[in-house]
């Protein structure tokens, strides 16, 4: 929060000294609007498109509006309407359920980000600030990990998964990413090495054991680096394909980028069911939406943060 | 590991005050940190040899077998890689790959640069950078699927725009030549905001009297940035782009949801070409030897790139 009213009064002060308004500063300043509307104008056309009758594709695809606004788009890919509505409305008439899905993601990249982020910070305290024999080797073979590239796990993870029984299990989804990401140690240890060393030993003398002492005075004081890691885990879980798509297919465990994709494919006609496509690419977004409206201030500041290393 | 546990005594065990002012300090600390170390290393531990080094020998492994997922795996040596040699669609997918990162990094770094650049001299706001975020916190699955609406053929905005000004429509996907570059630019699109936003914070590094000065002394805009930003930024702007050059040799979503590697192999990827080795030939042991490949290639840049990270800190120290 004061971070915040600094970053305002600066911004004040920056205006006020100059005013001037040139040639040169309107066109920055038009540059800069056009890359917003850009970015955000495809966005209006997904909702758009989202909100019109898929009959009336053909003959309103245009206009900023839809003539005939209508939710049945999105009461269908919840799930919320008939069989016979869900065709009527351009559906293919397979069950879907996004409402379902949209959930499934939510435990999903919950999952990966809580307990990625818990096991991290107790590896990156381990290396930051006990002192334990092998230590550096052991940061050292940690970081190593970021060398191997995703691709290059996959197949192997995949057969190692699907050996376990676990595929089609949230188990199965989520063990490569739950344990610990290269990076993430990597980060939360930065910070742990500039935690002053007074703190931990009052509480040594206190008679507080390690762990009461990471769980109740450091990961108190880090909450700052912890929700910039759990953030950035969150977004990456939360628009992950590819390992889901193999691991995860079945209605019980499919994500929603997932349930897309097949969404996708079981398209009735030779056209797309594009008004159900755009409505549940909009539930996709939602969330994002609401993490942003929620959390924008944090989010632009940690990748600031995690970003330039 | 379990020699050092057992060297521990147990933490709270003896109950006695006295036993612990009694021990020097620092033993006594270091004693208690060796168990509680692996303690908390545990669960990284495990991640790390269960699903990194593990499946890293595995790979290698496979990639030297006929594995099918079916059958269990027979060696077959380097046949594989003899077999990379001659196979034209993984030279394909080399090529199409590089295409890719050449005009997806080409037009996201500059636009980013500019955005960035117009940003740091004009204004703070975090709604403005926010806003800019939001193409990269969406699946790229949904970006895809948002794209091939617009670009629809028949239906969509962009040829309905395209067909109003007297240029006809396109089949931005469909056509051999242009669904390459237009994946391209749509993962620019995509994640342009994103890596404007990082460039942006190197900038913010740049002192604030180095523009002061340069203004007071005459200096245009394009001058400053020429001179001052540019140069400046260099160690990031570099660290930048091998992330997202790394980052781009391993486009996947896009593609399987849009052109799923066609038309002709027009966009068949070396990622995409590895995930249709692997899960609709099921020819794990050649879709491994493929990764291993990739995974040379990324080791090379990601080389480059430990050795930014370090260059980047000393330029700026």
């Amino acid at each position: 929060m004061k971070a915040g009213s600094r970053t305002r009064s600066r911004i004040t002060t920056r205006a006020g000294g100059r005013r001037k308004i040139s040639p040169g500063r309107i066109i920055a300043w038009a540059v800069l609007a056009s890359a917003l509307v850009a970015t955000l104008f495809p966005f209006y056309w997904m909702i758009r498109t989202a909100l019109t009758p898929a009959a009336d594709l053909y003959s309103d695809s245009t206009g900023l509006v839809p003539d005939h606004p209508t939710m049945i788009n999105f009461l269908r890919v919840l799930g919320l309407t008939s069989r016979e509505e869900a065709v009527a409305a351009g559906g293919s008439g397979a069950q879907v359920d996004f409402l379902r899905y949209l959930l499934n993601s939510v435990v999903y990249s919950g999952l990966i980000a809580s307990l990625q982020t818990l096991f991290c910070a107790m590896a990156g305290y381990a290396v930051a600030r006990l002192r334990f024999p092998g230590r550096d080797a052991v940061f050292g073979v940690l970081i190593a990990a970021l060398m191997v590239p995703p691709i290059f796990t996959l197949l192997p993870n995949f057969v190692l998964v699907k050996n376990l029984g676990w595929l089609n299990t949230f188990a199965g989804m989520v063990a490569p990413s739950v344990l610990m990401t290269p990076f993430a140690v990597f980060f939360l240890r930065q910070f742990f090495l500039s935690i002053p060393r007074e703190v931990e030993e009052a509480a040594v003398l206190d008679g507080v054991g390690a762990w009461g002492i990471f769980w109740r005075v450091v990961l108190p004081m880090s909450r700052g680096p912890l929700i910039t890691i759990g953030l950035t885990t969150t977004v990456w879980a939360w628009k992950d394909y590819l390992w889901p798509l193999l691991t995860g297919r079945d209605e019980e465990t499919r994500v929603l980028t997932v349930a897309l994709g097949i969404f996708q494919q079981q398209s009735p006609n030779t056209q797309p069911d594009w008004t159900g496509i755009m409505a549940g690419s909009a539930l996709s977004v939602l969330p994002v939406l609401v993490l942003l409206l929620l959390l924008g201030r944090r989010l632009v500041e940690s990748l600031n943060f995690t970003g330039i290393k | 590991m379990g020699a050092n546990t057992a060297v521990a005594p147990p933490h709270k065990g003896t109950g006695l005050p006295g036993d612990r002012a009694d021990e020097p300090k620092r033993a006594r600390d270091r004693r208690d940190d060796r168990k509680a170390a692996w303690l908390f290393l545990a669960p990284a531990l495990a991640g790390f040899a269960l699903f990194y080094a593990y499946p890293t020998l595995r790979g290698v492994y496979y990639s030297l077998t006929d594995y099918n997922m079916l059958a269990p795996p027979n060696f077959v040596g380097g046949e594989n890689y003899a077999d990379l040699i001659g196979d034209e669609q993984f030279w394909n997918a080399l090529k199409v790959t590089a295409s890719y990162v050449v005009l997806n990094i080409g037009s996201q770094t500059a636009l980013a640069l500019l955005l960035a650049a117009l940003m740091h001299r004009l204004t703070r706001s975090v709604a403005l950078r926010a806003m800019l975020l939001v193409p990269w916190l969406v699946p790229n699955v949904t970006v895809g699927l948002l794209w091939m609406w617009l670009l629809d053929a028949n239906l969509g905005l962009v040829n309905h725009i395209l067909d109003a000004l007297g240029l006809g429509t396109t089949g931005f996907f469909t056509s051999p030549d242009l669904a390459m570059p237009t994946i391209a630019a749509v993962n620019a699109w995509a994640y342009t905001g994103y890596t404007a936003l990082l460039l942006y914070a190197g900038m913010l590094q740049i002192p604030q009297h180095l523009y002061e000065s340069a203004s007071l002394d005459g200096a245009g805009e394009w001058r400053m940035f020429h001179r001052i930003t540019l140069p400046l930024l260099r160690p990031v702007l570099a660290l930048v782009l091998v992330v997202s050059l790394i980052g781009s040799f391993q486009i996947f979503d896009t593609i399987a949801v849009t052109t799923k590697g066609g038309p002709v192999g027009a966009t068949r990827v070396i990622y995409y070409y590895i995930y249709e080795q692997a899960f609709a030939q099921f020819h794990m042991g050649y879709a491994s030897a493929v990764a291993v490949i990739l995974a040379l290639l990324l080791g090379v840049l990601t080389a480059v790139q430990m050795r930014l990270l370090r260059a980047s800190r000393s330029d700026l120290a």
